[in-house]
């Protein structure tokens, strides 16, 4: 039996279902032969928290979007106490670079794994379709290289990590082996009411959980290689309990000198990614103006928000403008992770103070009796 | 990013509950022998163009600690600073509690120690020896440093009235330059030298306790006299390479609420002698508080 209910409901869900495909996904497949005749472009990635040069709204059709990244296994320092710690990157950096596409453009990916690894490496694109997510095309052992190529047919933000097999997944993952590609509508970022939103800048945070084993004494270990540090390290990511919450591969790699920069009026998007556990960012002094929790930006964004939700094992992107001068911290909103594991950057912010949004009406003094 | 009062309430509150240790003195069976006295340098009558500790106000803007000459009688301090060794005959005693950082070389300084676990040692180490043994004023603590005060890093100036995110930019900026890799590892005793008084490793990872209170004070427009103040002794002043600030029951450093780039690596102490021939801490501490002559609000 059909009831009328679920007849209203399926033809709303089909609807929506309709609503949300995108275009070029449903649309018949592209030949080899046209897509060979699609114009190229060679994107060089840049280090995190920077993003390679792009287009905001797409003055041309399709292209293939070639990137070249090597995978680089080596020991980094992670905190301001020189833990050592054996990671694993793509392009040396935690998170692996930003890539910026455009929809229905085609990420045709040289990924590189040197002689000088150990191990087998492969990626997995949540932004694509199938072969989960590329990753049964591409492992490849030290030595090897290989070359991908999927379609863009979704916009967002999304992750990417490495994803060789069982119990190496989590552990790659976690050695720094995550990265975002975003997908841009052709014609740029809107909000709810589909007018368009620009961003002066974009910063790029992957936000990576670390679990580093301990000696009787509790102090950090070390380790000669990625195997040896192996068997120590799942015991404690089993414990689901990180040793440290970071940005961008290590505590204080987005403060100080590294402090990312901004103006009053100017309009920054911020990426932040984690692929394996849930986090909250926040702008202390801040907002977000737009929000894509989610990440996809086929969604209309949330608005005002105060602290955004990023899954684990996804990315979100935040528009703000920056109404106010000064150092703003960006933390994860669980404000343990972000003090005591790691979890801070900051913004230096120049630009005209505006006493009414804020003012010290009156210094600090002695408690007034009457 | 200074001491937030609710750091200092914490701080007040915490100095209430831990002294009990303190207490369990009594309890202790007595001891024959005395300690043997750590050796001291003696330090003559000084004067000091000095900048005052605390944070200061200028029609409500911050504004730079004022300097003031203040004489400081004579007095006699450690020439080393408390080591993990006679700290630890403390703990065997149940007078002090274990401190934080137990490396495994015991020729050290103590560290990971609190102003509270400071003053329980004095206690107990007066005890022991039957001198009267505390911890220093921030004065006495910068006429011992001699060349290697640190005191204020960095002015606290407000640059632009109309704006207070100047003078955070322009702070954070030279904190940044001022960033050096941290050295947390305890150094043995004499690693950092003698200063030209021969008072041993002042300046070094170790940052040192006193016994001067943080204070708050209003100045007027002459950027010297007080118009009122506010002392809170939750929170204590520290000195090292810089100035720092912290509860009462703070021991790693980097949890203190330090104002400059690199937090203090670590937290010791070393204490003062008073002999019967030199002035009382009260007699010094009334020779500070009345450099502000003002009703203060006590905890
Ligand atoms: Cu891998």
């Amino acid at each position: 039996m059909f009831t009328r209910r679920q007849a209203l409901l399926g033809a709303a869900a089909a609807t929506v279902l309709a609503g949300a495909l995108p275009k070029l996904a449903s649309a018949a497949p592209v030949t080899e032969a046209e897509i060979a005749a699609l114009p190229r472009e060679k994107v060089v990635l840049v280090k995190p928290p920077f993003v390679h040069a792009h287009e905001q709204v797409a003055t041309s059709g399709p292209k293939v979007v070639e990137f070249t990244m090597p995978i680089e296994e080596k020991k980094v320092v992670i905190d301001d106490e020189g833990t050592e710690f054996q990671a694993m990157t793509f392009n040396g950096s935690m998170p692996g670079p930003m890539m910026v596409v455009h929809e229905g453009d085609y990420v045709e990916l040289t990924l590189i794994n040197p002689y000088t690894n150990t191990m087998p490496h492969n990626i997995d694109f949540h932004a694509a379709t199938g072969a989960l997510g590329g990753g049964a095309l591409t492992l490849i052992n030290p030595g090897e290289q290989v070359k991908l190529r999927f379609k863009a047919t979704r916009t967002g933000t999304f992750v990417y990590h490495c994803a060789p097999e069982g119990a190496m997944i989590p552990w790659h993952v976690v050695s720094g082996m995550s990265g975002t590609i975003m997908v841009l509508p052709r014609d740029g970022l809107k909000n709810e009411k589909g007018e368009a939103l620009r961003y002066d800048k974009i910063f790029y945070i992957g936000e990576n959980d670390f679990y580093v084993p301990r000696d009787e004494e509790g102090n950090y270990k070390t380790y000669e290689s990625h195997g040896e540090s192996y068997a120590d390290t799942v015991q404690v990511m089993r414990g689901l309990i990180p040793t440290h919450v970071v940005f961008n591969g290590a505590k204080g790699s987005l403060t100080g000198d590294n402090a990312m920069k901004s103006k009053v009026g100017e309009t920054v998007l911020i990426v932040h990614s984690q692929a394996n556990r849930d986090t909250r960012p926040h702008l202390i002094g801040g907002h977000g103006d737009y929000v894509w929790e989610e990440g996809k930006f086929a969604n209309p964004p949330a608005k005002d928000l105060e602290t955004w939700f990023i899954r684990g094992g996804s990315a979100g992107a935040a528009l703000y403008t920056f109404l106010q001068p000064g150092i703003y911290a960006y933390v994860n909103h669980n404000l343990i992770e972000a003090v005591e594991l790691g979890a801070t950057a900051h913004f230096m912010v120049e630009g005209e103070w505006r006493d009414d949004l804020m003012k010290q009406v009156a210094a600090p003094g002695p408690i007034t009796t009457n | 990013m200074h001491i937030n009062m609710l750091e200092a309430a914490v701080g007040a509150v915490a100095s209430l509950a831990v002294p009990l240790a303190a207490v369990g003195l009594a309890h202790l069976p007595p001891r024959a022998p005395l300690l043997p006295m750590a050796e001291t340098v003696g330090i003559a009558a000084t004067v000091i163009d000095y900048p005052l500790p605390g944070e200061f106000l200028v029609e409500g803007r911050p504004a730079t600690a004022p300097s003031a000459k203040v004489e400081i009688p004579a007095f006699r301090i450690m020439k080393r600073q408390v080591g993990l060794a006679d700290y630890d005959l403390c703990v065997a005693e149940g007078a002090c509690r274990p401190a934080d950082a137990r490396p495994s070389p015991r020729d050290v300084p103590v560290i990971g120690v609190s102003w509270l676990d400071a003053q329980a040692f004095a206690k107990w180490y007066s005890r022991g020896t039957g001198a009267r043994w505390r911890l220093p004023t921030a004065l006495e603590a910068a006429v011992a440093a001699g060349e290697r005060f640190g005191g204020e890093t960095f002015t606290a100036q407000a640059d632009d009235p109309a704006n207070p995110a100047v003078r955070w930019l322009r702070r954070y900026r030279e904190e940044a330059a001022a960033k050096r890799p941290p050295d947390p590892e305890p150094k043995p005793f004499g690693h950092y030298g003698p200063n030209s008084m021969g008072i041993e490793d002042f300046g070094g990872n170790v940052w040192e306790w006193t016994s001067t209170c943080y204070e708050r004070v209003t100045l007027a427009g002459d950027r010297k006299t007080a118009v009122s103040s506010t002392e809170n002794c939750g929170v204590h002043v520290l000195e090292g390479r810089h100035r720092a600030y912290m509860s009462n029951f703070v021991r790693d450093g980097k949890s203190g609420g330090c104002a400059v780039g690199t937090p203090p690596e670590n937290l010791g102490f070393r204490l003062v002698r008073d002999d019967a021939d030199f002035p009382s801490v009260a007699w010094l501490d009334a020779r500070l508080r009345g450099l502000f002559r003002q009703p203060s609000s006590q905890f």
